[in-house]
């Protein structure tokens, strides 16, 4: 056990389901061959964190038989692995012994970040010129003078065009592709600037003038990239730290051909009418229905409901659940393109969610931005022919206007500050997908929450322990060891396994309970009608009966056990602190109206709507949003997908289903839910901010361009100008980094609990 | 004035070699890992039986 594996500052909780290791055939499936018998599997390891883990993992799989290589990436969280050989070694267990959870994932989506290098590219090469043009300029504005000016002129416009040519290029075609689209952005009135600045240079420079502003275009190009640099890290790394979660969806399974021989086939081959085999602990590919053995299935990340759902033969069951006691057959109904999961991704795609419509702040300044600017100039320009009638003099002023009034600030106020407020929440755990979000959630005036998962953390707890005879728990905990059902791992959890020796030939009854047989005595736990069949209580012996769980000895019940959901932590100060900010609060939920209505109580909020299918919520979120409010939407379901897109801005817990984090706008890693407060509140901050930037930005202009227009601007003048409006929205944006800083810890960790069965005392 | 001749194209050969050797280091993937490239260097080398090869 390494020293920071478990409960490590990012380790997530992750279920049951998520620690089956995956099959060798479906590690083969996901691997690389790189040719000449090697093959490399990349596994994601969300503990990963300090150098001891790099050391501990890398010696641990180096020794293992024919792996050729080991790499740790500690900044993604990856570990590279090259094998040869025709079986595959077994990392999982390796790494499982060690202490770390790993999770396959699709090479293909991890393909290599090509903008992020060619940013840095541009960055590298913008520094480049603008450093040496730089140099140029300072001798210039010293005080050389004429063949020296011309030869620094010439050599700062040679040194401009690569520049340009290559670290502007993203500027050229994102205002092109606005301008295409009729539209309007930041980066126009920067490319027009930029371009103007460099052809007036240019032509200065051929009739010898005194004045070039090579630097000014360059320098600015360099400032806004590092922005635009910042920006693209902050988002990629959110992206990065949410597909590196373990995946949920099934990649195959196994098939059972005619003659009873089995082949594992890849879940976009699965057809209907095949014969699949689900072995206990793996989800269900595709929907379908069960031809022999008994099961129970966690629905929860489908539809909500918090308790397994008992299956036998003849049941329908869907893609996405998740077998948890015995090994079913199933027949499949329908392709993986057809079956549930990708019914969510539809209805996903057909919400048209908020964000669409939404523009982003730096769009909207700007188009009013540009207009103003640009008009500004032309009028100089007229002004002074008219004045002075000299056209050379009306250009060459015009055109300082533009490049004084070149937004470098307002290009960086945004930015910058997003970055600062994502780093913020990055460091509590929250990732944040895109600026935008943050702008969104900012303005929200309701919150939707997902019940099962999101404010209960969707996993039972025992909770009578105390009035449970000790011997009896100790017994109970070693026989549910055996089971992974969430009730015997939530006794497990509570007891643990002392390993007595006296426990052995324990089977479990699928959708029953478990069996151990001691010393004679016939031990049964499970559900009250099959564990205690000699006092008879109605429901007994049919799959699925009612009734509470119970641990029996030779069918008399000896103890009974009751579970309740356990609240996510600070669930309740979570709900406070929204309503304390003028949120009002709603609870969503696919759970019945008692379990809801037990949570809602339990969290002092009134507005829950329970039993709602996947398109009910987006119902519920569009209508929210016709009556004029901004939704936050926090849910984790595959059933809540489609409504998290439908929402303004919304949320995922880590444990969220795949497409659900791929949905929401912010996933946060830890288990408090006091995440969604301190997003809201550091999105606040940073609006705040922004706005700041953005005033600081047009005082600067209000005191800059009557200087340009009167003709004053010097290339020096410019320079100074430019950098320190820059300076001044960087500092000012670096506050909220000491702000949130001095804001309070979190709460102490508090939960409270809803029940979702109880038994008899 | 002569010293220019040689002085600027010195300070702009210096400039594009540092240029170069970011650009080189970048494509390289010395930048893949830096979170982890600041803890390796308190490994021990011989405390790692295995050296793993570059991966990416």
């Amino acid at each position: 056990m390494s020293c920071c594996a478990p409960g490590a500052e990012m380790a997530l909780e992750v279920t049951a389901a998520a620690s089956a290791s995956p099959s060798s055939d479906e590690i083969r499936l996901a691997s690389r061959a790189l040719g000449s018998d090697i093959h490399q599997t990349d596994l994601s390891v969300p503990t990963v964190h300090c150098g001891a883990c790099i050391q501990a993992i890398e010696a641990a799989l180096g020794t293992v038989e024919n792996v050729e290589s080991a790499r740790v990436n500690l900044s993604t969280k990856r570990v590279s692995i090259r094998w040869h050989g025709d079986s595959v070694p077994p990392f999982f267990a390796v790494l499982g012994s060690l202490g770390y959870q790993a999770h396959l994932f699709d090479p293909e989506i991890h393909e290599k970040d090509r903008t992020l290098s060619e940013l840095i590219r541009a960055v590298a090469v913008a520094g480049f010129a603008a450093g040496n043009i730089m140099l140029l300029s300072v001798s210039v504005w010293s005080g050389a003078e004429g063949a020296t000016r011309d030869l620094f002129h010439w050599l700062s416009a040679l040194i401009a065009i690569p520049a340009l040519a290559f670290a502007g290029g993203f500027y050229f075609r994102s205002a092109a592709n606005a301008l295409r689209h009729g539209r309007m952005n930041m980066d126009v009135p920067i490319v027009v600037g930029v371009s103007l600045a460099y052809a007036m240079s240019l032509y200065e420079t051929i009739n010898h003038g005194e004045h070039a502003y090579f630097d000014a275009s360059v320098s600015l190009l360099f400032f806004l990239l590092i922005g635009r640099t910042l920006d693209h890290v902050m988002r990629e790394r959110a992206r990065m730290a949410v597909s590196s979660l373990s995946r949920l969806a099934a990649r195959g399974a196994v098939v059972l051909r005619e003659g009873s021989t089995r082949e594992y086939v890849p879940v976009a081959e699965l057809t209907p009418g095949m014969r699949l085999l689900i072995a206990a602990g793996e989800r269900i590919p595709v929907d379908g229905d069960i031809l022999g053995g008994n099961s129970d299935l966690d629905c929860s990340i489908v539809s909500g409901e918090s308790v397994p759902k008992a299956v036998g033969a003849g049941a329908h069951v869907q893609a996405g659940t998740l077998n948890l006691t015995g090994p079913l057959t199933m027949q499949a109904t329908a392709a993986a393109k057809d079956s549930f999961l990708a019914e969510m991704v539809r209805l996903m795609e057909a919400a048209e969610g908020g964000r669409s419509r939404y523009r982003r702040i730096a769009d909207r300044v700007s188009a009013l931005y540009a207009p103003v600017v640009h008009l500004a100039a032309f009028m100089t320009f007229l002004g002074w022919m008219v004045a002075s009638g000299d056209w050379h003099r009306a250009v060459t002023i015009a055109i300082a206007v533009l490049i004084i009034t070149c937004p470098c600030a307002l290009g960086l106020a945004v930015p910058i500050v997003q970055v600062v407020a994502a780093r913020r929440l990055f460091e509590a755990g929250v990732m944040v997908k895109d600026g935008s979000a943050m702008e969104r959630l900012a303005a929200i005036d309701t919150a939707v929450f997902d019940k099962t998962g999101t404010l209960t953390l969707g996993r039972p707890k025992l909770v009578n322990a105390s009035s449970i005879d000790p011997t009896m728990l100790a017994i109970a905990a070693d026989i549910a060891a055996h089971s992974r059902h969430p009730f015997s791992r939530a006794i497990t959890g509570y007891a643990g396994y002392s390993g007595q020796p006296g426990v052995e030939s324990v089977s479990e009854h699928p959708g029953f309970g478990v069996e151990a047989i001691t010393a004679g005595n016939t031990w049964r736990l499970g559900r009250r009608g099959w564990a205690g069949w000699k006092a008879r209580t109605g429901g007994e012996g049919k799959l699925g009966g009612y009734g509470g769980t119970v641990l029996s000895k030779n069918g008399n019940i000896v103890a009974c056990f009751a579970f309740e959901d356990a609240l996510r932590q600070d669930a309740k100060a979570t709900i406070q602190q929204l309503k304390a900010a003028g949120i009002s609060v709603d609870i969503l939920s696919g759970d019945t109206a008692k379990a809801c209505g037990e949570v809602a109580k339990s969290l002092g909020t009134e507005s829950f709507v329970p039993a709602l299918l996947p398109s009910g919520k987006v119902e519920w979120i569009e209508s929210l949003a016709r009556a004029g409010h901004k939704v936050l939407m926090v849910g984790d379901g595959l059933n809540d997908t489609p409504a998290l897109r439908a929402a303004h801005v919304s949320m995922a817990p880590a444990t969220a289903a795949d497409i659900g984090r791929q949905a929401a706008d912010f996933v946060f890693l830890r288990e408090s839910l006091l995440a969604v407060p301190l997003a809201l509140d550091v999105s606040r901050k940073a609006g705040r901010l922004i706005r700041q930037n953005i005033a600081i930005a047009i005082v600067y202009n209000a005191f800059a361009v009557p200087i340009a227009i009167l003709g004053h601007v010097t290339p020096l003048i410019a320079a100074i100008a430019m950098s320190a409006s820059s300076l001044i929205v960087i500092a000012n944006a670096m506050r909220l980094q000491a702000t949130a800083k001095a804001a309070p810890e979190a709460a102490p960790a508090r939960r409270r609990t809803d029940v979702i069965e109880a038994a008899h005392p | 004035m002569t010293t220019l001749a040689y002085l600027i194209p010195v300070a702009l050969f210096l400039g594009a070699l540092g240029l170069s050797g970011f650009l080189w280091a970048l494509r390289s993937g010395q930048y893949e890992d830096l979170d982890g490239a600041a803890e390796r260097i308190l490994i021990e080398p011989d405390a790692r039986d295995n050296e793993g090869g570059r991966s990416n």
